[in-house]
């Protein structure tokens, strides 16, 4: 067993946390403040060839694995940047696995290569309003006539569709009572994102102010049939394999927003002279930020296994969700302890591990609860029955 | 022409040094390490003769432990195009002085018949600024430290120097022995396809007994310490009380 990163990632951790360095706190903290999506921050990861980084070479992409995105996407979300920084460019990372896998070559060709070069942004349409994590319930509709596909329905949460040039959409292309296995009648599509056709409100949300978060209103909005993914009615089996890595990413960058947190907290603790010593002589703040960096550290070990399992082909489902879980859990607990430390000026904006408060929730709810994550767990590895 | 810039792995610059308990040196560690910086400056130097035509090939040498190649491969992503490995020591605390280090690299210019230098003009952990001038002792070669600017005419090269009150410019004729000085130009970082391709570029892995070198320390190093922590102020109440602190306390007026 071997813990030390290769020279590949050591490198990929230099090189990122340079990049990242030329957008410093108060860049973070005039997007955080002034909305709008980091596009110097994209183009800047986008110009060195970042974010093609799991892409397979054959696509310009430069075929590293998952632990090597992870690597990335964690250095992203310690240098400050954040979930902010992090969200504006995760769908580049991994959003079209669903096309590399199951998509024709001219398809790969076609809506992978602008992905990986950083010249399309795009947006990921699954979750609905009345649907939740129960996704084989969705109900956005796209009918078949003749060569196309028309869309009527809803989606919501659905990030940077504010910027997208495209969407990667499931849609319901058989009715629910018509199917015999509610997994089945799903459709995966990847197409131009028509905004006449789909109306997007973004939602206002605690924190993240520079990467949108909208619902989706489509009104018979059209898909080419050449824009579909595989078969038709097979979507959901489509995206589950893109699943398990989008947890270890985020997991990823749970655990770097975690430390980037706990360096400032820390930093704060060793300067701020109260009673004539620095706070952080106090066993009392001390000891809260030792046990915070020990189970982000516990974390990152778990998101690095599961990283690892995936790369390899492994099943890495129930390490994917621990690792989701529990970075989610340290990351949140880390960014409070970060704000904690700093007493009073932990909530004034200018000293940032508010930001990181509010943006640690996104993880931590993100892109499944940690309640279902836990279900996952005690079925699959615990064996126990299935509680819903 | 064929362009050697020898680098040195080292602790990072933005790495808050230790002190080992025992005084011995530095605690290395677990701590990040780094090219040292004014070698970057000497690689980017290097691949902008490159670009400019100036130069067709560039080889990298680092001397040290084992994981100095990941310094070199730093190197081959930003550009350099072969990479040579001399590994000297097993720990990492185990500093090679710049004599060891100017004829290992002395050894390796009479195989390689470089027509140029470029070096960092000193190591950031120990800033001996001894081994590019130990080098072109050892070679007979013309030497210009601190460049500021490279200039490459025929077979000679032209480099301006930042001195006290002005920049001076000197004529060296080559093969010469550049050392690479701060303002020289600012080194670019690798870009992930660079990283990639770096990975198929050639490292050759030696050894100091390759070459018959002794890599004995001559120096003793008899103590590290701290800096002493910086004693907190005084607050005056006038000018007068300044004027007269300064006169009678400070003693420099």
């Amino acid at each position: 067993m071997d813990f030390a990163l290769t020279d590949d990632q050591a490198q990929i951790k230099d090189a990122i946390a340079r990049i990242c360095a030329r957008f410093d706190d108060a860049y973070w903290l005039k997007r955080d403040r002034e909305g709008g999506f980091p596009t110097d921050f994209y183009d800047a990861l986008a110009a060195e060839g970042w974010l093609g980084i799991c892409t397979k070479e054959a696509q310009g992409g430069a075929g590293l694995g998952v632990t090597e995105a992870s690597i990335m996407m964690r250095e992203i979300a310690e240098s400050g940047a954040g979930l902010s920084g992090a969200s504006a460019v995760h769908i580049n990372i991994f959003g079209l696995k669903p096309v590399d896998v199951f998509g024709t070559e001219e398809q790969k060709d076609r809506m992978i290569r602008p992905m990986a070069e950083g010249r399309a942004k795009a947006c990921f349409g699954v979750t609905e309003p009345n649907t939740g994590l129960n996704t084989t319930q969705l109900k956005l509709r796209a009918e078949k006539r003749g060569d196309r596909y028309v869309v009527n329905g809803q989606k919501v949460w659905i990030s940077t569709a504010q910027v997208a040039d495209n969407i990667l959409l499931l849609a319901r292309t058989t009715p629910l009572d018509e199917v015999k296995n509610p997994t089945e009648g799903l459709s995966l599509f990847y197409t131009p994102f028509d905004r006449e056709r789909i109306k997007v409100n973004e939602i206002e949300k605690m924190g993240r102010k520079a990467v949108d978060s909208n619902e989706l209103f489509f009104e018979d909005f059209e898909i080419p049939e050449a824009d579909r993914i595989g078969e038709e009615g097979k979507g959901f089996r489509y995206i589950l394999d893109g699943m398990n890595p989008e947890r270890i990413l985020i997991a990823a960058e749970a655990v770097g927003l975690g430390f980037a947190a706990l360096r400032k907290a820390t930093a704060y603790a060793r300067e701020r002279i109260v009673f004539n010593r620095p706070i952080g002589r106090n066993q009392a703040i001390q000891h809260p930020l030792a046990q915070k960096y020990a189970a982000l550290e516990a974390a990152w070990w778990v998101t690095m296994k599961a990283a690892w399992e995936y790369d390899n082909g492994m099943p890495c489902g129930a390490s994917a969700n621990m690792a989701k879980y529990l970075a989610g859990e340290a990351g949140f607990d880390a960014c409070q302890q970060a704000v904690m430390t700093h007493g009073g000026f932990g909530y004034a904006r200018e000293y940032h591990v508010e930001r990181y408060l509010r943006e640690s929730l996104i993880p931590r709810i993100a892109p499944v609860s940690p309640q279902l994550a836990l279900c996952f767990i005690a079925e699959r590895v615990l064996g126990l029955p299935k509680s819903y | 022409m064929k362009v050697l810039v020898p680098v040195k792995r080292v602790i990072d610059y933005n790495v808050k040094a230790r002190v080992k308990a025992d005084g011995s040196g530095v605690d290395l560690a677990n701590v990040k390490m780094s090219m040292n910086p004014f070698d970057e400056i000497a690689v980017e130097e290097a691949i902008r003769l490159k670009e400019k035509g100036a130069a067709e090939e560039i080889v990298v040498v680092s001397i040290g432990v084992k994981q100095a190649q990941e310094t070199l491969r730093t190197a081959l992503a930003m550009g350099a195009d072969r990479a040579i490995l001399i590994e000297a020591a097993d720990d990492v605390h185990t500093d090679i002085e710049p004599l060891a280090v100017a004829k290992l690299l002395k050894a390796v210019i009479d195989e390689e018949q470089p027509g140029l230098v470029i070096a960092g003009k000193q190591a950031i952990d120990n800033d001996m600024n001894a081994t590019g001038q130990m080098l072109a002792a050892l070679l007979g070669w013309g030497q210009a430290t601190n460049a500021a600017e490279i200039e490459i005419e025929g077979d000679v090269a032209k480099v301006t120097r930042e001195i006290d009150g002005g920049m001076q410019t000197l004529k060296v004729k080559m093969p010469a022995i550049i050392t690479a000085d701060l303002r020289l130009n600012e080194p670019r970082y690798a870009s992930l396809p660079n990283i990639m391709k770096a990975k198929k570029k050639p490292l050759d892995a030696k050894t100091a007994a390759d070459y018959g070198v002794d890599v004995a320390p001559r120096l003793t190093i008899v103590a590290t310490t701290e800096p002493p922590a910086r004693k907190a102020g005084v607050k005056v109440e006038s000018v007068d009380e300044l004027i007269s602190k300064l006169k009678n306390e400070a003693g420099v007026l």
